[in-house]
């Protein structure tokens, strides 16, 4: 099983959280689990819009070990400091707070950025099947 | 641009998210609540959003805004019916919500109301 959503719009990161929510349930995973596959993929997906403007959500159903996986990439500025940019409070939007990356890492199992600056960013977050 | 609907009854506003909105709205409902307990003199506020099935950061964060800048021109906000998962999410996200009062059900929400508005009424009598 797989499946893509394009993030191009505020409307879009609506739109991805409802079919990673579709997916996670389709696969079997609980309602608390949904709930946080659903936030973390609004949080990833809406730094695509804010900063790259334009990128893509993959999902997958990885059998081994069993669960789910997504892949948002873009072709944005990239992130200059990975580790700086997982610290809580790092943000380059005044009035935000920082929260969307390391917030994110707490409610998956694995999560792994790479980014390029000048080329884009690649982030991979994996939630076991319990 | 749709927008969400802000009913009054009595000293109160009553808000209900019915289906998981994106950015812009819950921006434009921020705007609008704090528009409407000025034109109104509204004392209370509630805010249901027992229909969510998700609240990310930016949700959490701009309601809890608009309850700490209602407090500022003078009303109450109750959000009321945080659905478990939510709330279970909420808290692993990172995101405190400790400024903002809670009740699990509307009914809850209108008794904590009257409770810090009599509340406050004593206090501005003293
Ligand atoms: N896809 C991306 N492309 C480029 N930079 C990014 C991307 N995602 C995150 N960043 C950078 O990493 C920083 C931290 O991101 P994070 O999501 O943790 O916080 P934020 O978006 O600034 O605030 P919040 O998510 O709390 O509203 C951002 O401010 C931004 O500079
Ligand atoms: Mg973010």
């Amino acid at each position: 099983m797989m499946q893509t959503v394009t993030i191009q719009d505020e409307g879009d990161i609506v739109e991805a959280r409802r079919v990673v929510r579709d997916f996670a349930k389709e696969m079997g995973f609980g309602i608390v689990d949904q709930t946080k596959i659903a936030t973390a993929t609004s949080e990833l997906a809406r730094n695509i819009f804010r900063y790259a403007g334009k990128g893509l959500v993959e999902l997958q159903d990885v059998l081994s070990p069993h669960g789910m996986r997504a892949i948002f990439s873009d072709e944005g500025p990239g992130i200059e400091n990975v580790s700086l940019a997982m610290q809580e409070g790092f943000t380059t939007t005044q009035g935000s707070l920082g929260l969307g990356l390391p917030g994110t890492q707490r409610l998956v199992d694995e999560m792994k950025i790479e980014s390029t600056p000048g080329k884009g960013t690649k982030v991979i977050i994996f939630k076991k099947m319990p | 641009m749709e927008r969400i609907p802000i009913l009054k009854l009595k000293n109160f506003l009553i808000i209900s998210i019915q289906t998981d909105i994106h950015d812009m709205i819950i921006k434009i409902l921020q705007e609008d609540i704090l528009n409407k307990i000025i034109e109104t003199h509204a004392r209370g506020v509630l805010i249901d959003v027992s229909a969510l099935d998700i609240m990310d950061s930016f949700m959490a964060r701009t309601l809890r805004d608009s309850a700490i800048m209602a407090g500022l021109i003078g009303a109450k906000v109750v959000v009321t019916g945080i659905q478990p998962a939510v709330a279970i999410t909420l808290i692993e996200l990172g995101l405190k919500m400790n400024q903002v009062y809670t009740a699990n059900n509307l009914d809850h929400g209108f008794e904590i109301l009257n409770e810090l508005i009599t509340e406050e009424d004593f206090k501005n009598k003293l």
